[in-house]
């Protein structure tokens, strides 16, 4: 066992640095591969829907979508004159549960779920490496929360367009844009809303890190969704809520305005941006420095 | 063994010794306070088949994760192939084969995705020679034909050939197998035992866990002992066994005459079971035919009389004064 010996296997082979995404793709194609993955996206494709069929039912009769005071959800009384707030509405309506539902099982089960299967051994051996295991991991996590939020979106624009007419767009300022325009906004907005998720997602994969199983990751991902929800309503606690991940979520109707207002939304990219910054480094210290006896 | 300064200084280039696996006081205790393995003096020569033996809970698989940077250390060092763990996994387990604590499977993908997953997750393995690679490593395992169900509908003796086939996906200086019989019937162990033989003639380092005595003795070249997280022993598997003396067995129909003379002629631990005498072997310089000759004087009746050779079974009640099934 000279270096010799050692040597021609690290350099004889050619090796290219794009094989180290493999992993990436294996990830992403086992992630949707998964039945659990898509029963996630068939509930969220499912809510759109549901809302479509009851603003449609409910406005047979000529009656405005939605109470009279324009409560209940935001964009809704608008979706009989114009099938694209659908879009917007369904958003308005998963964001602040459904999607990060189905983001913390995602997020929950990353890591705690390969290990309470095993696996985690095998490909900690293979050597997927701790670092970019728990990259990969989160890449993917955060390719769900884009792909659960276009689902939430091109379901909505499709029952939209399909129960409802689509034309011109009325801003929430009150000018109108075309549809075009209007489409890249639902677009930028989907994008936004995906975006809200990172905080979150984080948070889950730390969390996943912790837990010795799957199913313990995900009640407990859930579970800290809930509190700091409800932490969100307490007005006694209005000094914290600026920190709160969920506290500027929607926020991103400001980008129905003309022209659009960025404050909030940049304050919720920038918390997103932190909470990443924070659970990520927790994620990796932890996972780094674990001992893998499943 | 002889300069432990050595061996932490020297990072890629390994001393002359050809040791593939080689320890120096590895020592883990869990957080709970539970030792459970206590500096451990491992070394592997490259190119044996090296069993490493004894009963659950002895501390093997804490020395495996150890081995494959699954676990840190709570002291002393490991050195894989000739380079530090787990500082040096990048580099040295694309050159390892492992099969721990049995298969772990995706149970929604086939079998061959399985592999394709694994694979993938190694950043050294090409893509372009994936597909041709696992279908390889299924063939020699002899799960072909079962490559397209998923894995959920695998038996566990066809979730095992998975684990060892994930382990042959690329061609290995080292190939570590934790228990790779378990779950395997007859047929599968003999199949599992010869695949071991070609690897190890193909030059493959072999690093077999075992609590089955008889599997070691029939396929290692070497092994190691271990009982409640200590090295007992470890060298060739000829000496292990040589190293524990034998039984002197003597089978008569007159066995208390037989005992008795054994005695006056100085041969201790004699004892009696049915019509089989036993005996600690008399020291070098006394002749067993004399002995055999005294039995006959005796007027014993012998129908054999000789020392047994000892099996490492043997080998391992003598050296833990204890028996194989004890969990430690």
């Amino acid at each position: 066992m000279s270096q010799a010996e050692v040597a021609p296997v690290r350099a004889g082979r050619s090796r290219s640095p794009l094989w180290t995404f493999g992993i990436l793709r294996s990830e992403l194609a086992t992630t949707l591969r998964r039945g659990r993955t898509l029963a996630l996206l068939g509930v969220l494709a499912a809510v759109p829907v549901l809302i479509g069929i009851a603003v449609r039912i409910q406005t047979s009769d000529g009656s405005p979508a939605g109470p009279p005071d324009g409560g209940g959800p935001a964009f809704l009384s608008q979706v009989t004159n114009n099938g694209l707030f659908l879009v917007f509405a369904a958003l308005a309506v998963t964001l602040p549960v459904f999607l990060p539902l189905t983001v913390g099982v995602v997020a929950g089960d990353a890591i705690a779920g390969e290990a309470s299967a095993g696996t985690l051994r095998y490909l900690l051996v293979a050597p997927a490496g701790r670092t970019r295991l728990l990259l990969t991991k989160y890449t993917a996590t955060l390719a769900f929360c884009l792909t659960a939020t276009l689902v939430v979106a091109v379901s909505a624009l499709a029952v939209g367009a399909l129960l409802f007419p689509v034309g011109e767009v009325t801003t929430i300022s009150g000018t109108r844009i075309g549809v075009g325009e209007g489409l890249l906004r639902a677009g930028l907005i989907a994008v936004t809303v995906a975006a809200s998720l990172i905080g979150f997602a984080a948070l889950g994969l730390f969390i996943s890190t912790l837990a010795g199983s799957g199913i313990a990751a995900m009640a407990a991902t859930v579970g800290v969704l809930i509190t700091v929800q409800i932490l969100d309503t307490i007005p006694q606690l209005s000094g914290i809520h600026p920190y709160l991940f969920p506290h500027y979520w929607l926020s991103f109707a400001d980008l129905l305005r003309d022209p659009v207002y960025w404050d909030e939304i940049v304050k919720n990219l920038g918390l997103q941006g932190l909470y990443a910054a924070v659970f990520g480094s927790a994620a990796w210290a932890r996972f780094a420095a674990k001992d893998i006896t499943a | 063994m002889t300069e432990p300064g050595a061996v932490t200084e020297s990072l890629v280039v390994p001393r002359t010794g050809t040791a593939v696996i080689e320890t120096r006081g590895l020592t883990k205790r869990y957080r709970g306070g539970q030792l459970a393995v206590d500096g451990l003096d491992l070394s592997v020569p490259d190119g044996s088949v090296f069993g490493f033996l004894g009963p659950n809970g002895s501390g093997k698989t804490t020395t495996i994760r150890m081995l494959m940077g699954l676990i840190a250390p709570t002291s002393g060092t490991a050195r894989v192939l000739g380079n530090p763990m787990p500082g040096a996994a990048r580099t040295v387990l694309p050159q390892v084969g492992t099969l721990i604590e049995g298969p772990a499977l995706y149970a929604f993908l086939t079998g061959r995705d399985n592999l394709v997953r694994y694979d993938s997750a190694d950043p050294t393995a090409d893509p372009r020679t994936r597909h041709a690679r696992v279908a390889a490593a299924l063939d020699r395992v002899g799960l072909a034909a079962a490559a397209g169900k998923k894995a959920k509908a695998y038996s566990l003796g066809m979730k095992q050939r998975l684990g060892l086939a994930a382990a042959l996906l690329q061609p290995r200086r080292l190939l570590v197998l934790d228990e790779p019989t378990n779950g395997l019937d007859p047929q599968g162990m003999r199949e599992i035992r010869t695949l071991v033989r070609e690897l190890a003639a193909d030059g493959t380092t072999v690093f077999l866990s075992s609590h089955l005595l008889d599997e070691i003795e029939q396929v290692c070249t070497h092994a190691a002992v271990m009982a409640r997280g200590r090295l007992i022993t470890q060298g060739p598997v000829a000496d292990l066994a040589a190293g524990t003396r034998g039984r002197l067995a003597v089978t008569t129909p007159d066995p208390a005459d037989a005992a008795r003379i054994l005695k006056e002629h100085g041969v201790t631990g004699v004892t009696v079971d049915g019509d089989r005498v036993t005996a600690e072997p008399p020291p070098r310089e006394v002749e067993l035919a004399d002995l055999s000759g005294a039995l006959v004087h005796g007027g014993v009746r012998v129908r054999s009389f000789g020392v047994e050779r000892a099996s490492l079974e043997d080998a391992f009640v003598a050296l833990t004064g204890e028996g194989f099934d004890v969990a430690g």
